[in-house]
């Protein structure tokens, strides 16, 4: 098995739901195959090139931001999707993921498995709690990373 | 000008300054009548929060204020709360604590230079572009990043929002032989960080001059970092100086007030612009320079540190900050090589009814913070005045003086798009952090 999977949730839990992503990782805990890497990351780029080090398979959670926004609504994307789109919409960190997923490339640095899976939110003021759209997305979007953590681990034993 | 009537531009453009900000600036014929950085700043949010709480948990929240400093943010709030409680810590608890902050030095300038700043001098527009056609600069400024991460990881025990600090010194302090991998690694860094002096000094300068009065804390026989006293170089007559400001006094002679633009408070110094962050320090702390770091800085052109040189041209500030983080890993090296365990890894910090203030050099400037405390150590009151709120009206001026140039130089007049790369420019200059979330730096200019 050649499964190193790591899972980055991207976000400031401090601003409302821009904490989806590290509120998904924490709701993983427990529901993925030991040594799995749960991780949470700010979104800069150079500390997701060293997060994904190593990794066989990186599923990426993150906050998009939309105009106009539908919260709660889920996307799965693939990188050159995620490129595109983060480009396009504007995913709420500093280096935005877009930015970040082309440096990896220029690099020679993009993992063999990359799943990014996004939450459309609106609301992201400093203090806020999550709001009631993302919450009542967000057990769908855990059994979404989990699922494709899971789908990493069994192409790793077919592979 | 050809442009007739007002003419309003949106962009939303800029990733590369941390946080998110808006620029507004008007354009009355040839000549530029207002320039307007809006910022919004958290720091106001977190002194909210801070109220009411325990005088142990300012290390853990305000590190949450900036991803990219946090150190910085806990060894200020460390600072004040111990000089409330009248604590000092010294010796080698003293020497770890500034060995962490080396680490975040060199994590976020290196950050600033390579992903964010030299783009500019190389025509890119972004990292991205950079790395196609100059990949090995660029996988040498994520390798030197990393070896500042290290740092910030070994001891803040991981690496975003360190975990291990506390008032009073640290939850657990490294065995020296914990301390050998670090070394190793930054005896690599040292040739990237050298390297990276040499790299940015070939860039393309534009001539520009500022002259704002100059801030940083001074901390004689050593380049200030995590203490010292703030000092003052003034515009007028340049040179070794300065006046002290001792800091239970700091807030007689920084006044904040509120601009409706921001929701920061833009600061003066004793009714006076002025400019905080590596061109202030170095100016204030060269002579104190590491050997191998002052050379470095006068092979870039900064003239000799030792006998008070000036950077005037905050275009170079990228040079300076490239001769900081060949500082801070000799600095690292020199602390790591003496390291010997403290017989504790904190010392007490019983609370008392006090207030008490603390500074330290976060890598974009002077950040300071005061707390009141109650006789249990509740906090009655949080004061925090970061580096961008105090280089606000700096940064507007530049980029002033930015726009001003270009519209009086001959050639075909400039539009819009070059006159926004421009302000970005002046802006990225300053590094501000503006905070560390969502990030947008909307642009309007407006021309008559």
């Amino acid at each position: 098995m050649n499964g190193r999977v790591v899972v980055i949730g991207v976000g400031n839990p401090l601003r409302g739901d821009d904490g989806v992503g590290p509120a998904t990782v924490e709701a993983l805990r427990g529901r993925v195959p030991d040594g799995t890497v749960l991780t949470v990351s700010d979104g800069e780029p150079a500390r997701m090139l060293d997060l994904w080090r190593g990794a066989d398979t990186v599923v990426v959670v993150e906050a998009l931001r939309t105009r106009p926004a539908r919260p709660g609504e889920l996307h799965t994307l693939t990188p050159a999707d995620a490129a595109n789109r983060t480009a396009a919409t504007a995913s709420t960190h500093a280096l935005g993921l877009g930015e970040c997923l082309a440096l990896a490339e220029a690099l020679g640095r993009l993992p063999k498995g990359l799943v990014v899976h996004a939450m459309e939110v609106a609301d992201v003021e400093l203090g806020a709690p999550l709001s009631e759209a993302a919450r009542s997305a967000l057990p769908d979007l855990v059994d979404q990373v989990a699922a494709s953590v899971r789908h990493a681990y069994g192409s790793g034993h077919e592979g | 000008m050809n442009h007739r009537g007002t003419r309003v531009l949106r962009l939303d453009a800029l990733a590369r300054v941390e946080g998110e900000a808006a620029l507004h600036l008007r354009v009355e014929g040839d000549t530029v009548t207002e320039t307007r950085l809006r910022i919004y700043e958290p720091p106001r949010f977190f002194e909210a929060f801070l109220t009411g709480r325990g005088h142990t948990e300012p290390p853990d929240i305000t590190a949450r204020i900036c991803g990219i400093c946090p150190v910085a943010y806990q060894m200020s709030a460390c600072r004040a709360i111990e000089d409330a409680c009248g604590v000092t810590v010294d010796g080698p608890l003293a020497e770890l604590r500034r060995l962490l902050y080396c680490g975040e030095w060199i994590e976020s300038h290196t950050l600033h230079i390579y992903l964010l700043h030299a783009p500019d001098f190389l025509g890119r527009a972004d990292v991205v572009e950079l790395a196609r056609d100059q990949r090995a600069a660029v996988e040498r400024g994520l390798r030197l990043k990393q070896a500042g991460n290290a740092i910030v990881e070994q001891l803040g025990g991981r690496p975003i929002h360190p975990v291990n600090v506390r008032i009073g010194g640290f939850y657990r302090t490294p065995a020296p032989d914990e301390l050998r991998p670090l070394a190793e690694r930054l005896r690599q860094a040292r040739d990237d960080a050298r390297e990276t002096v040499r790299w940015v000094a070939a860039f393309d300068f534009p001539d520009a001059v500022c002259d704002h009065d100059l801030l940083a804390l001074r901390d004689p026989g050593r380049y200030a970092i995590d203490s010292g006293t703030p000092a003052v170089v003034s515009a007028q007559g340049r040179g070794p100086a300065s006046r002290e400001l001792p800091l239970p006094d700091f807030e007689q002679h920084v006044k904040e007030g509120q601009v409706p633009h921001s929701t920061a408070l833009t600061a003066t110094l004793d009714g006076r612009r002025y400019l905080t962050g590596p061109l202030a320090r170095y100016a204030i702390n060269g002579r104190w320079l590491h050997p191998v770091a002052a050379e470095a800085a006068r092979d870039a052109g900064l003239g000799d540190p030792e006998t008070g040189a000036v950077c005037d041209n905050p275009f170079r500030s990228i040079v300076v900050r490239a001769v900081e983080v060949v500082q801070a890993v000799e600095e690292a090296l020199r602390i790591i090589d003496g390291y010997e365990r403290p017989p504790r890894p904190a010392v007490g910090v019983p609370p008392r009814r006090a207030a008490g203030a603390g500074a330290t050099e976060a890598p974009r400037g002077l950040l300071y913070h005061r707390y009141a405390l109650t006789e249990d150590g509740t906090i009655a009151e949080a004061r925090i005045i970061p580096p961008t709120a105090q280089n606000q009206t700096a940064i507007e001026e530049d980029v002033r003086r930015a726009v001003q140039a270009r519209l009086e130089a001959t050639g075909p007049a400039a539009d819009d798009e070059e006159l926004t790369h421009l302000c970005e420019r002046a802006i990225r200059n300053h590094d501000p952090c503006i905070s560390c979330a969502a990030h947008f730096l909307d642009v309007t200019v407006e021309r008559r």
